[in-house]
C-alpha cells in the first residue's frame, strides 16, 4: 500500500507528483500521468488480489478512505492551480483516488465472498484506468502545444486560443468533458459503473463498510462536480474568451504529427464512451483470472446497452442518448432555420460600459481570473482544509496606489507530515554530522563497540 | 405491437414535455404576481415571447468562438432528452431504460458544462461570475442529488425511474424517514437546479445577485429562445421527477389501457399545476440569499440526502 500509494499518488504521499509530472516534456509528462501511474496500480492489484491470499475486509475500508480523500483533496489542489501542466497533474492524483475506491470496493466485496461485485467494482475500476490514460494524455498534448506556441503555462497569460489552434481545441475540449465525467463520453461511463457498484454495497455484512460507502459515494460525486468546474476552468480560461496576453494573441497551431495524435486519442475516448459494453468485455479476462467470476458480457445487448447487473436494476445505453441529443439538436436547428430567422449579427458583448476604454482594457481588466474562476470554490472548500485565504489591501482614501490582491494557500500533507519530517531529519543529520570529524582511535573504538553491539545483539536474538 | 405503443408513448411523452415546459413557467410567473397584488404577464406570454425571439435577427457578441452559438442547441436539446427520460404519466416508455437517474443527472451536467464554456467565451466579466457561481453550486448539488439517487436506489433496489416509480406506487415503500429527508433534500436541490429562490432570481438583472440570468446575458434571438426553452424544460424535469418518486400516484403503468392514460396525464397536469402553487407561494414567501450562504443552504441538503440514506441502515419502516 505505502509503495503503491506513493508511486501512484496516493494523499498523503502524493506530494512529489504534481512536481515532477510538469518538469518533464510534455509528452513525457503524458506518459508518466497516463501509463507509469498505472504500473502501481497494476503492482497493487498482482500484489494484493493475486499474491496475499484472503483479504480482511478492513482493507478495503483503508483503500476506499485514503481513495475517497485522494479524489477530492486532488481535484480541489487542482481548482487552486494556475499552471496548466499542475493542474493536469493534480487531476491526476484525483483519478488515481478514483481507482482506488474501486479497487477497494473490489477488495471489500471479494472479502465477503460477493464475487460478482468485487467483479464489477474490479472492472470499473480498470475501465476507469484505461480511460484516464486515453483522457490525460490528450490534455497533456495539448498542454504542451499551449506551452509551445505560446512559451507560457500560466492559465492567466492565456485566453482565445480556439481562434488560433482552431483543430487542436476541438480534442482538447472532448478530453476535457471526458475527465469532467459528462455522458455520453468515456469518463462518464467508468464512473457510473463504480457508482453502481457502491449501490451493491448495502448487502455487505460489516455496519462499518455499509455506512462508509455510501459517504465514499459523496466523494466520488463530489469529485465529479469539482472535476467539471475544473475543466471548465481550465478549457474556459486558456482557450476561450479574450487573448490576456501579448503571446496568447499571436500564438500558432501546433503542427500536423501533434494535432494527429491529440485527434486519436481525443477519437478514443469518444469510441469508448459510445461503447463501453465492448472496452468491460475487454477486463473480463482479468477478473475471471482474480476472482474468478466475471462481470456478463455486455457486447450482445441490443442496442450495445450496458446492464451490469439485472435490467430491472439499471442500464445505460451511450450510443441512444448522444443518437438522441444529436437529434434533437438537428431537430431544433433545422426547424429554427425554416421558422426563424437566419441570420447572424455581431456586436461586441456587454461590458457594463468598459468598452469606451478601447478593446484592450476590457480585454485586461474585466475578463475573469483563473483565480478569480475558483474564488468561490475556494472560499467555501479550501478555506479550512488548505487554509486559504484572500486578502485584499486597499490604500487610504486619496492615496492613488493600487489596492493588492494575494491569495495564500498551503497543503496540509507538507505543513503536517512533511516539514516535521524533514527537520527531524535534518536534526538528525546535524548530529551525525559531528561523527565526520574524529580522530582514527574514536573511528577504531566506534567500530569496536558497534561489533559488541551487534555480538550482544545476536546472541540474544538468538 | 409489442413495440409500438411504447414508442408512442415515449413520442407523446417528448412532445408533451416540450409543450407545456412554458405554461408551466408561465403559470408560476402568473401565480408569483397575482400572490404580490401585481396583474402579472398572461399565461401564454412566455409562448408570444419564443414565437417573437425566433423570428428576430440573432445578435452574437464579436470576437466569440463556435462553441458560444452551438451551446444553446446543445443545452437545449440535453434538456430535452433529459425532461422525456423522465416518466410522467406513464411508466411505459419505450427509451427509459436508456439511462437510469444517474444518467439523468449527469446529462443535465453536460448541458451545464456548455452554458459554462458558453458564458466564459463571451470573455466579459458578466459571463465570469455566472460560470464561476454555477460551478461552486453544482459543486454541492451534485453530490446531494446522488445521494437522493442512492436513498430512493436502495429503497426500491434500482436506480431506474420507471421501476422506482412502479415501486414506489405499489405502496410497498411504506413511510420511511429517508423517504421524508430525500423530498427535502431533492426540492433543495431542485430549486438550486433552476436557479429559482432563494439561490438566484429568475426575473432580475441586478449584477450582485445574478447567476443563470448572467451566464445568458447576451444571447439573443433564437438562441435565447433555446435557452429559455431549456430553462422552462428544466423546471419541468425536476418536478415530474419530485412527482415520480414521491407522489407516483395515477401513473399508468405498462400495458394500461387508454382510459387509464388519460387519467395518468390528467394526475400528472395536476401535479404540475400544485407544483406551480407550491412554487409561487414559496418564492412570494422568502427572500432571496447571499451567494455565500447558498452554499449552507446547497449543503444542509447534501446532508440530509447522506443521513436519509445511512439512516436506511438502521431504521425500520413505519
Amino acid at each position: 500500500m505505502l509503495g503503491a500509494g506513493s508511486k501512484a499518488g496516493l494523499v498523503p504521499l502524493h506530494v512529489w507528483l504534481p512536481r515532477a509530472h510538469p518538469a518533464a516534456p510534455s509528452h513525457v509528462s503524458a506518459l508518466m500521468s497516463g501509463v507509469m501511474t498505472k504500473v502501481a496500480i497494476y503492482a497493487f492489484i498482482r500484489i494484493v488480489f493475486a499474491l496475499v491470499g484472503p483479504a480482511a475486509w478492513w482493507w478495503g475500508l483503508v483503500v476506499l478512505v485514503l481513495g475517497g480523500i485522494t479524489a477530492v483533496l486532488g481535484v480541489l489542489y487542482a481548482l487552486m492551480e494556475d499552471d496548466i501542466k499542475t493542474i493536469l497533474a493534480y487531476s491526476t492524483i484525483e483519478n488515481i483516488g478514483l481507482i482506488f475506491v474501486g479497487l477497494g470496493l473490489a477488495l471489500a466485496f471479494k472479502a465477503d465472498g460477493m464475487m460478482l461485485a468485487a467483479a464489477l467494482a474490479l472492472t470499473a475500476a480498470l475501465f476507469h484506468a484505461f480511460n484516464h490514460m486515453l483522457f490525460k494524455s490528450t490534455l497533456f498534448f495539448g498542454a504542451g502545444a499551449i506551452q509551445h506556441a505560446t512559451g507560457t503555462r500560466d492559465l492567466a497569460q492565456l485566453g482565445g486560443l480556439i481562434h488560433r489552434m482552431k483543430i487542436s481545441a476541438v480534442p482538447m475540449l472532448i478530453a476535457a468533458m471526458a475527465i469532467a465525467a459528462l455522458p455520453p463520453l468515456n469518463g462518464f461511463a467508468s464512473e457510473w459503473l463504480l457508482l453502481q457498484a457502491i449501490l451493491l454495497s448495502p448487502a455487505l455484512p460489516q455496519f462499518g463498510l455499509k455506512l462508509a460507502v455510501p459517504a465514499i459515494g459523496a466523494l466520488v460525486a463530489l469529485a465529479a462536480a469539482f472535476a467539471a468546474a475544473c475543466f471548465v476552468r481550465l478549457f474556459g480560461i486558456a482557450y476561450l474568451g479574450k487573448p490576456r496576453s501579448q503571446a496568447a494573441e499571436a500564438a500558432p497551431e501546433t503542427d500536423a504529427a501533434s494535432r494527429s495524435a491529440m485527434i486519436g486519442l481525443a477519437a478514443l475516448c469518444v469510441i469508448a464512451g459510445l461503447l463501453p459494453g465492448l472496452v468491460i468485455d475487454l477486463f473480463a479476462p482479468v477478473s475471471d483470472n482474480l476472482l474468478g467470476v466475471r462481470v456478463p458480457t455486455q457486447s450482445g445487448l441490443p442496442w450495445l446497452t450496458i446492464m451490469p447487473v439485472t435490467a430491472s436494476r439499471s442500464s445505460y445505453d451511450p450510443l441512444l442518448i448522444a443518437l438522441f441529443v444529436t437529434i434533437s439538436a438537428c431537430l431544433a436547428f433545422l426547424s429554427l432555420r425554416r421558422f426563424g430567422s437566419r441570420i447572424i449579427r455581431s456586436t461586441p458583448a456587454w461590458g457594463c460600459g468598459y468598452q469606451e476604454f478601447g478593446p484592450q482594457a476590457q480585454t485586461r481588466l474585466s475578463q475573469y481570473t483563473p483565480s478569480g474562476f475558483a474564488q468561490p470554490i475556494r472560499r467555501v472548500f479550501a478555506a479550512s482544509v488548505f487554509r486559504a485565504h484572500d486578502l485584499v489591501t486597499i490604500p487610504p482614501p486619496g492615496d492613488a496606489a493600487p489596492a493588492r490582491f494575494t491569495s495564500s494557500w498551503t497543503d496540509p500533507a507538507w505543513a503536517t507530515l512533511y516539514t516535521p519530517l524533514i527537520s527531524a531529519l535534518d536534526w538528525t543529520a546535524d548530529r551525525m554530522n559531528r561523527l565526520q570529524f574524529l580522530t582514527i582511535r574514536r573511528y577504531l573504538a566506534f567500530v569496536f563497540a558497534a561489533l559488541v553491539v551487534l555480538l550482544v545483539w545476536v546472541a540474544l536474538w538468538r | 405491437m409489442a413495440l409500438i405503443t411504447p414508442l408512442l408513448l415515449q413520442l407523446v411523452q417528448m412532445a408533451l414535455v416540450l409543450a407545456i415546459a412554458p405554461l408551466l413557467a408561465g403559470l408560476v410567473r402568473v401565480l408569483k404576481a397575482r400572490l404580490q397584488r401585481r396583474a402579472g404577464p398572461p399565461l401564454l406570454q412566455f409562448y408570444r415571447d419564443l414565437a417573437k425571439l425566433i423570428i428576430k435577427d440573432a445578435i452574437v457578441a464579436t470576437g466569440t468562438s463556435w462553441i458560444y452559438r452551438a451551446a444553446p442547441y446543445v443545452i437545449f436539446a440535453a434538456s430535452w432528452v433529459s425532461a422525456s427520460l423522465v416518466p410522467s404519466f406513464g411508466t411505459n416508455l419505450l427509451f427509459s431504460w436508456s439511462g437510469d437517474l444517474i444518467v439523468i443527472v449527469a446529462l443535465l451536467g453536460t448541458a451545464r458544462f456548455c452554458q459554462m464554456l458558453a458564458a466564459l467565451d463571451l470573455g466579459t466579466a458578466f459571463g465570469g461570475l455566472g460560470a464561476s457561481r454555477e460551478a461552486m453550486f453544482a459543486s454541492l448539488a451534485e453530490p446531494a442529488m446522488l445521494m437522493i439517487v442512492f436513498t430512493v436506489a436502495l429503497i426500491a433496489g434500482s436506480s431506474q425511474l420507471s421501476v422506482i416509480a412502479t415501486f414506489m406506487h405499489s405502496g410497498a415503500a411504506g413511510l420511511r424517514l429517508s423517504l421524508g429527508l430525500g423530498l427535502v433534500a431533492l426540492v433543495i436541490v431542485a430549486l438550486a437546479e433552476t436557479g429559482r429562490f432563494p439561490v438566484d432570481n429568475p426575473a432580475t438583472h441586478l449584477e450582485l445577485t445574478m447567476v443563470h440570468e448572467a451566464m445568458v446575458l447576451d444571447y439573443t434571438g433564437r438562441h435565447l429562445a433555446l435557452l429559455d426553452l431549456a430553462h422552462a424544460l428544466k423546471l419541468t424535469l425536476y418536478m415530474s421527477l419530485i412527482a415520480c418518486i414521491f407522489v407516483p400516484f395515477g401513473m399508468a403503468g405498462p400495458g394500461a389501457a387508454p382510459a387509464s392514460l388519460a387519467l395518468g396525464l390528467l394526475a400528472y397536469l395536476g401535479k404540475l399545476v400544485l407544483g406551480a402553487v407550491l412554487l409561487a407561494i414559496f418564492e412570494t414567501a422568502i427572500a432571496k440569499m447571499r451567494v455565500f450562504r447558498v452554499p449552507n443552504f446547497i449543503g444542509a441538503a447534501l446532508m440530509l440526502g447522506l443521513l436519509g440514506t445511512l439512516l436506511l441502515f438502521v431504521s425500520a419502516t413505519l
